[in-house]
């Protein structure tokens, strides 16, 4: 029997073969086999969450929080030193340079990131504005987002700071970040599903020594990570509590 | 900063809800909330502090470990009316999500405004402390918070 792994669609285009190579490594080690299924969009992965199709997730915090409580998912491991953070930015030559000075009617251009959405929406909040005061422009990825801003098709712009980070000088450049957050305890994570836990201890033990030899280091920096940390219940329990108290209702 | 700050000093004897209270010199200086950070804290179920990011020590100005272990009122401002603080122990009580805008008092007697929003931690059905996290207002809104609690002096 197979057990099916996936990926939050907000990862880096640049990286999907470092989740294969991840894949491959990881049917090695458990000695099952494991098929690696991605998704473009949240929504679709989010159904077949739903339908029991997933198994293994590496999933953004805010879907940790359905995975955990609803589906009896359990987070096992999280990437070091990788906290998700959102950047606003607008075009360089915008006269705006501060949050404070974004005024009611703009337009956003954001991804269907939850976590990313969620606190750029946080970070406007000092300008007053919410859903009822600005258009948001949903495109389906952080190279677009950078598109609509340097053609002037938007205002302001929500990016996952890693993206952001990668994105080529050129494009970088025509940009300027109004805020970037400093949240540090919301991260990706590792979960298990209720199918594979008799495979937790050794995945435990394979994942936290994964950055001491060649093969597997190899493997995490494809997948642009350094190492993986333990990550207990409780600390999951808080992060998901964190994410609650964020959720704008 | 707000329109009310004078930059004066004054000695205000704070008194808590559980027949405590100590005297506590108050700076009318806002401090302004820092950009893109979230204060985050953690309380047992009576209000004890078990846990303070780094944003919390830095806007509070008190170390951690004289955070840890004491009751969250000791950011009470005595501007704040007990009435505010009433509902939201009402609400968190009844296992509910409460938002409001506080004004926080700082050790050194200067104050910070929060949008905060404290939820209740369940662990296997049971209560077992709540989890507040702070994020930067806008002006507009502290200054209808500010005529409001005026009200409820």
């Amino acid at each position: 029997m197979a057990y099916n792994l996936t990926v939050s669609p907000d990862f880096a285009p640049d990286h999907i073969s470092g989740w294969y190579f991840f894949n491959t490594w990881l049917q090695r080690q458990l000695d099952v086999g494991v098929h690696l299924e991605l998704y473009d969009c949240f929504e679709q992965q989010r159904e077949d969450i739903r339908n029991n199709k997933v198994d293994l997730i590496y999933a953004n915090p805010y879907d940790a929080s359905m995975l955990v409580r609803e589906m009896g998912f359990r987070a096992i491991a999280r990437p070091q030193a990788r906290p998700d953070e959102t950047v606003i930015a607008v075009h360089v030559d915008s006269p705006i340079n501060t949050v404070e000075e974004l005024q009611a009617g703009i337009t956003v251009a954001t991804t269907d990131d939850p976590d990313v959405h969620t606190m750029g929406m946080i970070m406007l909040e000092p300008a007053d504005l919410d859903g009822s005061n600005v258009t948001t422009k949903e495109v389906d990825t952080y190279v677009i987002v950078a598109k609509n801003l340097l053609k002037g098709e938007a205002d302001v712009g929500f990016f996952l700071k890693d993206a952001f980070d990668e994105l080529s000088d050129l494009i970088k450049n025509q940009m300027k970040v109004l805020v970037s957050s400093q949240i540090s305890v919301v991260h990706h994570s590792l979960l298990v599903g209720p199918t594979m836990q008799e495979f937790i201890p050794r995945l435990e033990e394979r994942l936290f020594s994964m950055h001491k030899d060649e093969k597997g280091k190899g493997v995490l920096q494809s997948m642009n990570l350094e190492a993986w940390e333990p990550m207990s219940e409780e600390e999951t329990e808080f992060m998901i509590d964190l994410i609650d108290t964020l959720v704008i209702e | 900063m707000s329109d009310q700050d004078t930059g004066e000093c004054r000695e205000v004897t704070i008194n808590y809800f559980d027949g405590t209270s100590r005297v506590a010199t108050i700076v009318d200086r806002e401090v302004p909330y820092p950009d893109g950070k979230l204060i985050v804290s953690r309380t047992d179920s009576k209000g004890i502090i078990t846990h303070a990011n780094q944003a919390f020590v830095d806007m509070s100005g008190y170390t951690r470990d004289e955070l840890i272990g004491v009751n969250h009122y000791i950011l009470r401002h005595p501007d704040m009316p007990a009435v505010a603080f009433a509902g939201l122990w009402e609400t968190i009580e009844a296992g509910k999500k409460w938002h409001g805008y506080v004004k926080n008092l700082r050790k050194d007697g200067s104050y910070y405004w929060v949008k905060a929003t404290v939820i209740p931690n369940i662990r296997n059905g049971k209560l077992v402390g709540y989890t507040s996290v702070r994020r930067k207002p806008s002006r507009s809104k502290i200054k209808e918070s500010e005529e409001l609690y005026a009200t409820l002096m």
